[in-house]
């Protein structure tokens, strides 16, 4: 495929990491790319090195540290900065978009906002109105309406090599939909269709629960028909959840539901999937996470979970054993046998 | 009982922001009704022809109105139904029969000319006719009556039937946003949506609006309305349009929709109630109709397309509620709502109230005390953005936003049907969410909310059919206890007042016995079974928890149930 015109605007990538790099390679196919870092020496280092974290940028990407730059550049913007950051990126940017900008962002994770001075676990209760998806953040943080996200088993290492994957463009327009498609699709990647944004970016958060647990098994020793036990419970569990936090049951069915579970829960390479593992290994939470490079957002989501579950009355087996092992002590055995033990036996009961 | 009044009204009658009617919009577009007419047929034909692109797809479609309409007159006549309308139809339909034997070459101009006789005939019955003299007639004519029937009722002395102490600015309440309404009005057209409870509201609006100094808007009102001669009469001089809710097909709707966005794009004010019927239920209304409610955003685009580089006439969504004390439908509201609800089918619409109980209605109502009130809401651009009063966008941070920006794709304005049916379910949430914030909550409103909650806590097993079912003897709650509920659950609206979620009226303020007497005093007060009472024993007690549930709706939505 050719770059099919350089007089279109350019488009613009925020962040930096792994996968927002590696979208930014693919999306050069097409345009020319702005992509914007936080570190301004990040930014010196992939101009003149043309690299970053080991991948090649491609020669249509101009990395920047100016997001005002950014913003009057491009009207389509590609936002893929870690979900904690989210809504101080999304403050920075927002004076200089428009309600004409469209922007797509691949970031699995959910942004809360509590008051001064709570933790998640000191609060009563966690509700929706706390917990918001990425484009609900953009849309209150900014003009902008035509959202739409990315999600679906994309790991970036594979994606670099250009192995077959597949994403979702999830949005309530259309155009923004057909505007992903045009601008990532190429004979490697292929691009769906779905009009449920929330619903897809649930289940893009929730499986990275079920990664955790999934390492958790792998650490431990166990092989195939306890991962297949693990994926097809925590596919339940997904739906329960999502559907408690306003998805839609057709998204968890998908790339970016089932796609994604399977995916990461065979991955090693996740970040999600190591710290399940080297918990199972008996290391500590903090010892792990202070040796990561990037943020696992499954322990978050692990807290986020549990809570949302406690107060919208779901049955969450596994998140609420799986918090028990990450923040209480409980070793990864003590959790899976109370989990094999558990009396009910109903495999599918939502359709 | 002083404390109680209302805050008198300081507002002093509005001068009209346009000098005589001849500036009027609406006006202006009857003057030239004929042209108009056929301006929007020729584009609601155009648009017919772009959704029905083939020959075939258009002939179904043709099939398919003059079956329905074959139905509907068999099925479901009306008065203001025109006399020729079954030989209309039976004629289309012949025609229809009679192209099946035709070469395509033939039958195109045929088929054009059916349709363009069916959208034709949708126009002129859609179209209203505004009237300065019959305007100004009805409005002398109300006022004068409504003034005399006030004084008479309210002063009793002699003389008081020809004296103006009270007017009806005393009666009907305008509070919120009056002057933003006015100034927007000068800037750019405005699209009025306001809650729809009761038959009356449509004339209710008509005063308000002229009482507001602004300039008569077109409606889009039940052609039902129009059965009923005296609405007729009103509706008529008011520049009403007519839409019928039984016409589903493809050309009446996209007929309406062209009528109002092009009506709209001349600069006519436009109200229309985006619920689509009376609330059933007696709850806010949460559903909006997308129809009519796209044809705001599709002119505003159509006005950008059309004046590239130009300042462009803006247009403002300005929601409004009207808060009732006793809504005269309500019993057979609500008895729709059950029966839908209940047993999940359709019920169709009846109108009991003529001409006469609609008199004798309003004499009831300006010679007791109901007193209503109007909370106009702050102005909205097409997305739901609020706007200053220049007319300026704003966004969450006061920021101003440029709202042909929403149009632009790939820095041009683009036609994008399925991104305005989301900008359209976008705007009516908000909507929703602003009806709930400029609703004013009256001391009738809370205590039948309280009254009701309790009795349901008190039998926790039984849904609200049963509920209903139960005798009314059974029912009856300890006046202190009642008291003290009260005073929570209002204790709270004064909280969600603070935060800008409610408003309430200034009488809630008072004593908690005062505010509790003339709630129930107040709340349904015409029924015949009133919703609330006291018994001898200074007890809360009803005769009719049906109308009693629909009022208590009104406060429904805002989580107040857990303070019960």
């Amino acid at each position: 495929m050719t770059s099919n015109s350089t007089s279109e605007k350019p488009v613009g990538v925020i962040g930096a990491g792994n996968f927002g790099t590696v979208i930014a390679n693919i999306l050069a196919l097409q345009r020319k790319v702005l992509l914007y870092a936080r570190n301004e020496q990040a930014v010196t280092h992939m101009r003149e090195a043309k690299e970053n974290r080991g991948y090649p940028l491609h020669q249509n990407i101009e990395p920047t540290h100016d997001l005002a730059y950014l913003a009057s550049q491009c009207d389509v913007i590609f936002p893929m900065v870690p979900s904690a950051h989210f809504r101080a990126m999304m403050k920075q940017l927002s004076p200089y978009l428009h309600p004409y900008h469209i922007l797509i962002h691949g970031t699995k994770g959910f942004d809360i906002t509590l008051p001064a001075g709570e933790t998640i676990e000191s609060i009563p209760k966690l509700t929706r109105t706390q917990v918001k998806t990425m484009s609900e953040v953009i849309q209150e943080e900014s003009v902008v309406v035509r959202v739409g996200c990315l999600a679906g088993p994309n790991l970036a290492k594979e994606l670099a090599q250009r192995q077959p994957g597949a994403t979702v463009v999830a949005s309530h327009f259309n155009e923004v939909i057909q505007l992903g498609k045009r601008l990532l699709r190429n004979d490697r990647f292929q691009v769906y269709e779905n009009n449920d944004i929330v619903g897809v970016e649930i289940a893009g958060v929730l499986k990275n629960i079920i990664a955790i647990a999934s390492g958790a098994l792998s650490g431990l020793g166990y092989g195939e028909n306890a991962k297949g036990l693990l994926i097809s419970r925590g596919a339940v569990e997904m739906v329960y959840l999502g559907r408690a936090l306003g998805g839609d049951l057709k998204a968890f069915l998908g790339v970016a539901g089932i796609g994604d579970l399977v995916t990461t829960c065979n991955s090693p390479m996740s970040r999600n999937f190591t710290v399940g593992y080297r918990l199972a290994k008996g290391e500590k939470l903090a010892a792990i996470l202070s040796d990561m490079a990037e943020v696992a957002e499954g322990i978050n989501t692990v807290r986020i979970a549990k809570k949302c579950a406690d107060h919208y009355k779901v049955r969450a087996l596994i998140t609420d054993r799986l918090y028990k092992v990450l923040f209480e002590g409980m070793t990864v055995e003590v959790a899976l046998d109370f989990l094999m033990r558990y009396p009910l036996n109903v495999d599918i009961d939502f359709i | 009982m002083e404390i109680l009044e209302e805050k008198k009204n300081k507002n002093r009658p509005y001068k009209p922001i346009l000098d005589g009617i001849p500036d009027w919009p609406v006006y202006r577009l009857s003057k030239n009704r004929k042209e108009f007419v056929e301006e929007v047929a020729q584009k609601t034909i155009e648009r017919i022809k772009q959704l029905r692109p083939t020959r075939k797809q258009l002939i179904d479609e043709l099939e398919a109105t003059a079956y329905r309409e074959q139905n509907r007159i068999k099925r479901n006549r009306w008065r203001v139904d025109p006399k020729d309308d079954s030989r209309f139809w039976s004629q289309v339909k012949n025609e229809l029969v009679e192209l099946s034997a035709k070469t395509p070459e033939e039958s195109k101009p045929i088929e054009e000319e059916i349709l363009h006789k069916i959208v034709l005939r949708y126009v002129n019955e859609i179209a209203g006719s505004f009237k300065p003299n019959s305007y100004r007639v009805t409005r002398e004519v109300v006022k004068f009556w409504f003034q005399r029937l006030l004084n008479g009722a309210r002063v009793k002395k002699f003389g008081a039937f020809f004296r103006s102490q009270y007017t009806l600015r005393d009666k009907i309440q305008i509070v919120g946003k009056v002057k933003m309404l006015r100034k927007l009005a000068t800037q750019g057209t405005v699209v009025m949506v306001p809650t729809h409870f009761s038959n009356l509201d449509s004339i209710l609006i008509g005063w308000v609006i002229h009482s507001c100094g602004l300039p008569a808007f077109i409606y889009g009102a039940g052609l039902n309305l129009f059965n009923i001669k005296i609405f007729a009469y009103f509706m008529n001089s008011l520049g009403a349009y007519k839409v019928d809710r039984r016409k589903k097909n493809l050309p009446y709707l996209e007929a309406l929709k062209m009528y109002s966005n092009q009506a709209i794009q001349k600069g006519a004010h436009s109200l229309f109630f985006p619920g689509g019927t009376r609330s059933r239920s007696g709850l806010l209304e949460k559903q909006l109709k997308l129809g009519l409610l796209s044809t705001a955003i599709e002119a505003q685009r159509n006005l950008y397309q059309e004046n590239p580089g130009e300042k462009v006439r803006k247009i403002f969504i300005v929601p409004v509620t009207l808060n009732y004390n006793f809504v005269l439908e309500a019993p057979d509201l609500v008895e729709d709502y059950l029966h839908v609800k209940g047993k999940d089918k359709y019920f169709p619409e009846q109108d009991k109230y003529g001409s006469v109980q609609l008199l004798r209605f309003l004499f009831k109502f300006f010679t007791k005390g109901s007193n209503i009130s109007v909370s106009i809401g702050p102005g909205l651009d097409v997305i739901g953005n609020y706007v200053d009063e220049e007319g300026n966008s704003l966004d969450s941070h006061g920021r101003i936003i440029d709202t042909r920006d929403y149009f632009v794709s790939n820095s041009s304005i683009t036609d994008d049907k399925q991104r305005e049916d989301e900008y359209t379910r976008m705007l009516s949430q908000r909507i929703v969410s602003e009806y709930h914030r400029i609703n004013r909550v009256f001391s009738s409103h809370l205590a039948a909310f309280v009254a009701f909650e309790m009795w349901q806590k008190k039998f926790p097993k039984l849904d609200l059919f049963s509920l209903l079912r139960l005798p009314e003897e059974d029912l009856e709650i300890e006046y202190a206890e009642f008291r003290e509920t009260f005073k929570r659950v209002r204790k709270k609206i004064y909280e969600l007042k603070d935060d800008g979620k409610v408003y309430h009226a200034t009488h809630l303020k008072g004593k908690v016995d005062g505010v509790i007497k003339l709630g129930i005093e107040n709340v349904g007060i015409f029924h015949l079974n009133r919703p609330l009472l006291l018994n001898k024993k200074g007890n809360i007690i009803t005769k009719d928890l049906t109308v009693l549930f629909y009022y208590h709706n009104r406060l429904v939505g805002y989580d107040l149930e857990q303070y019960i």
